[in-house]
């Protein structure tokens, strides 16, 4: 049985990397952070365990379905009890559910501890874009959609990031943590980049916050997720991971062009 | 003990039968109710679907075609709470008007004036949410949910809503407080709690529930109706308040709520189920507690909306730990359901088609829910396709078809006629796959990362959108066909045998005729 197991574990791990290729676009985005990674492998857990109940449950009813009928001449039994069966359909799912709640509640608290982060970015959500504060830095600009009004309405054909383009990206250095705090102008808005399997409420008049640590360099491509009005669908967020080196370039560069705006900055602004 | 009379017809003295425009508005016969509970559904369900079938065509192809923003976001208000609100809930309220007399044997219902009113207190509410659409700015643009600050932002239409939203829940509230004093003081003798039929028991739970949280969600939009014209500041944080309250007080009415729609649901699987199995529902006696159980734990696993507000740790995992438990009397009951078919003496005319849909794909929503109640995994999901997914299929691929299932079981003894079997089978089939097609692939969706609540779309998300959209059409078809089926039923169906269904035992079947007479159970049946 021990030989089953290591088999069973061992094409399990080997599926992982084929179902992180999200060319059929089945499954979750492929992670690029180790937060994103365990919610990914904790969303398998969990659905593989739920495929099996559901097709062991299923398989049951469909024999009933074919084998049990009237028209087979099959005769109705007539029991409608049985505590023992009852009792062990109500104990074993319990035990199922603490299978999946303890990996579950490791992920919860390590997406929960924001501390000791070495770059804080303060995202507040407007209608209809983000704007950003590197708080240590004093960077500060806004990101709005890139993608021409032209492309939505058909006139032009649609670009590779259709709706997923910024003019100012967030960039940040890979392999460092990289902590968002939240906050908003107007309404309610959500910050949301998959791949970093990091998505915060933006709520008015309050600070929340998140983190993610990017391992490779890239573009990660997020939306806005909480309806915020007409244009929720037009706010999308993009975070360019960049080396430490090129990063720091970045930054020495944004400290030179940055204007501070007296805009609708979030009411945190004022500390 | 005598059973109560019906005290509502002295305008028609000596008329036994009142006919033309006037039975229908001063009716107090709970069939009469029950009938025009379930027109106005279908009414409602039809304009609702147009709602969606806007939005799908928009969603057809990346790029706004068909409508702006704003009006599509005011769709997918509109087309949420007519379904919610219009549709779906007075189905079920028809139901329990047309069978919970009968099969508790009662004459009608405990308060049939007041049962008058909670029906009509209806088409002015639909017709409100309607006329939102067309007042300057609109109808409210904030999803049915109507969160705060948004909703505070809104023109006029909002205020028609809020309106809406309270008649709609003073209607609930009257209909329940009749079903729960019908049920516990009018059963006939000799039918215990623990003898009555499920459907029974399920609408018993259900009116608890929308007497608990009606209110509240009645309160959660009268603050927004002050933050908005009288000065409050209850979610804004500038005058001291939260946008979070919202939510909270929102979601402690919106949890309980969706089980408020599934609980009649399954009652009504439950006759259905027994009754083509030619056997006893199994595990009767857990399945009152499992139902018990559920409607329990609704009320304390609300903030599984708002994993994403920035609650504490603690919060979530508790949030986490008391929603993942929901499945274990949800599990229960699918087991007992499968119990009861197992060795059974299975035949599959249309109700029991209807219901084993339900069956299977309830059962995948309930596990698309399971998914959703684990935290992390719901920071990727939420506000994502994956849960518009998992809500149609409980609330339609469950509710709906549960409701399609009732019908189709019940319509022999209302109108004394069969349906064709052959139509009735086709719409199950119809609906089944657009349902499928519509709905499944917006799991993908939700995973790869699309978000709810948007007119246009990134590319990678066009060839679902399109698929999902193609389904949507088909699926909305083929609820014409339905109507088509009652019609004629209605019209010009084959007379129904006395006893259409073998398996069916309550006591609509086996004491009264069929049709059932206008007034039924004047006199009590004795209940062994």
């Amino acid at each position: 049985m021990k030989a089953l197991g290591k088999i069973a574990a061992a094409s399990a791990l080997a599926l992982y990397p084929a179902l992180a290729l999200s060319d059929y676009k089945l499954n979750l985005q492929a992670p690029q952070t180790p937060i994103a990674e365990r919610i990914f492998d904790l969303h398998t857990l969990i659905l593989v365990i739920c495929v099996v109940i559901f097709v062991g449950v299923f398989a049951v009813m469909f024999y009933s379905v074919f084998r049990h009928r009237k028209s087979l001449g099959y005769k109705a039994a007539h029991f409608h009890e049985n505590t023992t069966v009852e009792v062990l359909w109500t104990v074993l799912p319990f035990f199922i559910l603490i299978g999946m709640a303890y990996p579950a509640t490791k992920v919860v608290i390590d997406m929960k501890d924001t501390s000791a982060a070495d770059v804080t970015i303060k995202a507040t959500g407007l209608q209809w874009a983000w704007s950003y504060d590197y708080l240590n830095e004093g960077i500060s600009f806004t990101s709005a959609l890139s993608t021409p009004q032209a492309q939505i309405m058909g006139l032009e054909p649609k670009g590779p990031n259709y709706l997923l383009e910024v003019d100012n990206p967030v960039v940040v250095p890979v392999g460092k943590k990289i902590r968002i705090l939240t906050t908003a102008a107007d309404v309610i808005h959500a910050w949301w980049v998959p791949a970093l399997g990091a998505k915060q409420d933006a709520i008015p008049g309050f600070i929340r916050d998140t983190w993610f640590r990017v391992e490779k360099p890239g573009i990660y491509r997020g939306q806005c997720a909480e309806l915020c009005g007409k244009d929720h669908g037009f706010m999308p967020i993009v975070v360019d991971a960049r080396s430490p080196e090129d990063y720091a370039k970045w930054v020495q560069e944004q400290k030179a062009k940055t204007a501070k705006k007296a805009d609708q900055a979030a009411p945190g602004n004022r500390g | 003990m005598e059973a109560a009379h019906a005290h509502g017809h002295t305008q028609e003295h000596g008329h036994d039968h009142p006919t033309g425009l006037m039975r229908w508005v001063a009716t107090t016969n709970h069939k009469d109710i029950g009938t025009m509970y379930l027109w106005f559904s279908f009414a409602m369900f039809m304009v609702g679907g147009v709602m969606a079938l806007i939005i799908r065509t928009e969603l057809f192809q990346p790029g706004l075609q068909v409508v702006n923003p704003d009006f599509f976001n005011q769709m997918t208000t509109l087309h949420g709470l007519i379904m919610v609100f219009g549709a779906i809930m007075p189905a079920f309220v028809g139901f329990a008007n047309w069978q919970i007399p009968m099969m508790i044997g009662a004459a009608d219902m405990a308060f049939p004036r007041m049962n008058n009113m909670s029906f009509w207190l209806l088409p002015p509410a639909g017709l409100l949410l309607v006329i939102s659409l067309f007042v300057p700015g609109g109808g409210a643009a904030a999803g049915w949910t109507l969160y705060a600050p948004l909703t505070i932002q809104l023109g006029m239409g909002m205020d028609l809503t809020i309106f809406a939203v309270h008649i709609l829940g003073l209607s609930s509230i009257m209909g329940s407080i009749n079903i729960i004093t019908t049920i516990l003081n009018m059963r006939a003798p000799g039918m215990t709690l623990f003898k009555m039929p499920m459907f029974v028991w399920t609408w018993l739970i259900t009116a608890y529930l929308l007497i608990a949280v009606m209110p509240v969600l009645a309160g959660a939009v009268t603050m927004i109706l002050t933050d908005r014209h009288f000065g409050t500041a209850f979610f804004n944080a500038a005058g001291g308040g939260d946008p979070v309250l919202y939510q909270h007080i929102f979601w402690f009415f919106g949890h309980p709520e969706v089980y408020i729609i599934a609980i009649p649901a399954f009652g009504v699987v439950s006759q259905v189920i027994p009754a083509f199995s030619r056997k006893p529902l199994f595990g009767y006696v857990s399945m009152v507690y499992a139902t018990a159980s559920i409607a329990v734990l609704s009320f304390m696993v609300w903030a599984h909306h708002m994993y994403t507000v920035g609650m504490p740790t603690a919060a979530q995992l508790y949030y986490m730990y008391a929603t993942m438990l929901i499945a274990v009397p949800t599990g229960v009951k699918v087991f007992n359901w499968v119990a009861t078919m197992w060795k059974g003496s299975l035949s599959f005319e249309t109700p029991m088609l209807f219901a084993c849909g339900f069956l299977f794909l309830f059962t995948l929503g309930g596990f698309s829910g399971l998914v959703l109640s684990i935290t992390p995994v719901d920071i990727q999901l939420h506000d994502t396709y994956y849960v518009v997914a998992h809500f149609h299929y409980v609330m339609v691929a469950g509710a709906l078809f549960s409701a399609f299932a009732g019908i189709y079981f019940w319509l022999p003894k209302w109108t004394g006629k069969m349906y064709n079997e052959t139509l009735g089978k086709l719409h199950f089939w119809l609906t089944m796959i657009f349902f499928n097609v519509t709905f499944f692939v917006q799991h993908f969706l939700g995973l790869a990362g699309m978000p709810r609540r948007i007119p246009d779309y990134a590319l990678q998300f066009a060839d679902f959108n399109k698929i999902s959209s193609i389904g949507a059409f088909g699926f909305g078809l083929t609820q014409l066909l339905f109507l088509y089926i009652v019609v004629q039923t209605i019209r010009s169906g084959e007379k129904a045998p006395e006893k259409p269904w073998e398996g069916a035992d309550t006591l609509e079947w086996t004491h009264l005729p069929t049709p059932a007479p206008y007034h039924s159970f004047e006199t009590a049946p004795v209940v062994k």
